[in-house]
């Protein structure tokens, strides 16, 4: 093991599954104590940089380093000291909520007389005290998301990796989530997080880095990263598509960025301008992502 | 919470013993929610089997050779029942938990390897096999089996076979890319191996060609193995027996490794 200053340090990881090259040269890192966002769409590399962070994925190139442990090789160790909070739901059904965190407080070597205090303490970050009786399969989709949360935090883990924790869930559900990954941020556990929700990464992550077909496209703040390549204001034009189009090639004549959202322009870096029509709003971090890979997140 | 716990600096190492004993843990708490269905199937069967050839073929066989014929089926039934709770299970076990349920994901997102993964799911199926084997050979008992010391073996050989069936059944997942692949296995090797392996006829009743091959079956050697221990042991034949299981248990092991790591590590 060796000593590093970033709970995950990942160094020109290259991943080629035959001829698809699906991570291609990223550079990582997630400083202890902060909480660092994946952002791409789907396809991006999202899951398979997760995956490569516990050896599940073995890199094709590159150097990936976890809490000071040098993967492939030390991933075992690597993964006594993280937790992991997976995309698909892998919980075993048939059992209760108690059950599924006991399985894992001994896959976790949770030693055993503290077995009990740790499903205790799991069970209430993730609120599920009053459920855990209950049965996996009777459980609605966002408990179901706070127990793969508990479940990962039962050993006291010093980096949790999630992966995509909110998707298909619905707002409400989400925001609660929310709440309980920034209490986790607050007590300087260290977070990296993929998600395709551009809300979720601005809301919750120190830093960002944007992925797109599986290459870091930009790296900062959520803050930072918008003020460099998004400016301050988008102007939102409605109008016919071919108005739509005059419009494009009049901002890129005089050097403004644009990019299509649904049936409006919108005109980025415009610096104010008052000679433009149309409804003016706070950039966003996707507007940063459309700018940065010309694609839309879905 | 006090999220960050102090850095564990110690090395892991292979085949640990927490990390097996937390793959078995998960398998026992889970057969909690199903050990009914799966002692009915896995104990039935083979009784039924045990029934219906003892009686039906005893009716018109006394004796086959040198044993009393619902001994000699009532004997070898206990590889029909190794094979029935070591490779299925596995084989479907681990194909369910791989392709729907994603549990191996969630396991190797814990400090435990795919060797300790195999290695303890194949110990608790053949530790279960070596239960289920001893009750046709009980039901036996009820029909006239006499009782004997080497009986108390039984359950070991079959725990022993039971886990190198398992390692097999692992390694039969781990090589089929869908569950419907399971059909040419049970049809074009299990099925045969079944039937050839001395467990309601002697293999000496068969053309050469096929004695020869009976040889080369786990099954065969169970058989010969779980009838010696209960009628008398041969000495080194058996000796060989054992050799032989032992050698499909360690080979069908780091098969099941070797092919679940392909199929579980990208």
């Amino acid at each position: 093991m060796t000593e590093t200053s970033a709970a995950i340090r990942m160094r020109g990881l290259v991943k080629r599954f035959g001829p698809l090259t699906a991570v291609d040269g990223l550079d990582l890192d997630v400083p202890y104590g902060k909480c660092v966002g994946l952002l791409g769409p789907n396809g991006a590399g999202k899951s398979t940089t997760m995956k490569a962070l516990t050896a599940q994925v073995i890199a094709t190139e590159g150097e990936v380093e976890v809490l000071g442990y040098r993967l492939p090789d030390d991933s075992k160790q690597a993964r006594a000291e993280m937790g992991v909070v997976p995309q698909l739901d892998n919980l075993d059904t048939t059992l209760t909520v108690e059950q599924n965190l006991l399985v894992f407080a001994h896959l976790y070597r949770v030693p055993a007389g503290e077995r009990s205090e740790a499903i205790d303490r799991a069970l209430g970050i993730a609120n599920l005290a009053a459920r855990r009786g209950a049965k996996v399969e009777e459980l609605s989709g966002g408990m179901r998301r706070r127990l793969l949360i508990a479940r990962s935090l039962l050993h006291r883990p010093r980096l949790v990796l999630l992966d995509e924790p909110t998707v298909g869930l619905d707002p409400q559900v989400r925001q609660e989530l929310w709440a309980l990954i920034d209490r986790l941020r607050s007590e300087g556990v260290s977070i990296l997080m993929s998600t395709h929700y551009i809300e979720e990464a601005e809301r919750l992550c120190d830093t960002v880095t944007i992925m797109s077909h599986g290459k870091a496209v930009a790296v900062g703040p959520p803050h930072e990263l918008i003020r460099e390549h998004a400016g301050p204001e988008a102007i939102e034009v409605y109008g016919s598509p071919t108005r739509l189009t005059e419009i494009e090639v009049d901002a890129r004549q005089r050097g403004w960025s644009t990019r299509r959202t649904g049936t409006s322009v919108a005109i980025l870096r415009a610096n104010g301008a008052r000679d433009i029509d149309g409804e003016r709003r706070v950039t966003n971090l996707e507007d940063v992502f459309v700018l940065l890979t010309g694609e839309e997140i879905t | 919470m006090a999220a960050i716990a102090a850095p564990r600096r110690r090395r892991l190492g292979r085949l640990e013993p927490a990390a097996l004993r937390g793959v078995i843990v998960r398998e026992v708490v889970n057969f909690s929610s199903f050990w009914r269905s799966s002692t009915f199937s896995s104990t039935v069967d083979p009784t039924i089997y045990l029934l219906a050839f003892g009686f039906g073929f005893g009716s018109l066989v006394s004796q086959v050779a040198g044993y009393d014929y619902i001994d000699f089926v009532g004997t070898g039934i206990v590889a029909t029942t190794v094979l029935f709770s070591g490779c299925f299970p596995a084989m479907y076990g681990t194909f369910v938990k791989y392709s729907f349920q994603h549990t191996y994901d969630a396991i190797l997102a814990a400090p435990v390897d795919t060797e300790e993964l195999v290695t303890g799911e194949a110990l608790w199926i053949g530790l279960r096999t070596g239960v289920y084997g001893c009750v046709p050979m009980l039901v036996a008992m009820i029909f006239g089996l006499n009782p004997s010391w080497g009986m108390l073996l039984v359950p070991f050989i079959a725990a022993l076979a039971g886990y190198g069936w398992a390692c097999f059944g692992i390694f039969i997942a781990a090589k089929s890319q869908k569950i419907e692949s399971f059909s040419y296995w049970q049809s074009g090797l299990l099925t045969p191996m079944f039937l050839v392996a001395g467990t309601f006829f002697p293999l000496s009743s068969l053309p050469h060609w096929a004695q020869v091959l009976g040889n080369f079956n786990p099954l065969f050697h169970c058989v010969q193995l779980v009838r010696h221990a209960v009628f008398g042991f041969v000495g080194w034949a058996d000796v060989g027996h054992l050799a032989f299981l032992v050698g499909f248990a360690l080979i069908a092991w780091r098969l099941a490794i070797r092919f679940m790591e392909r199929k579980l590590i990208l």
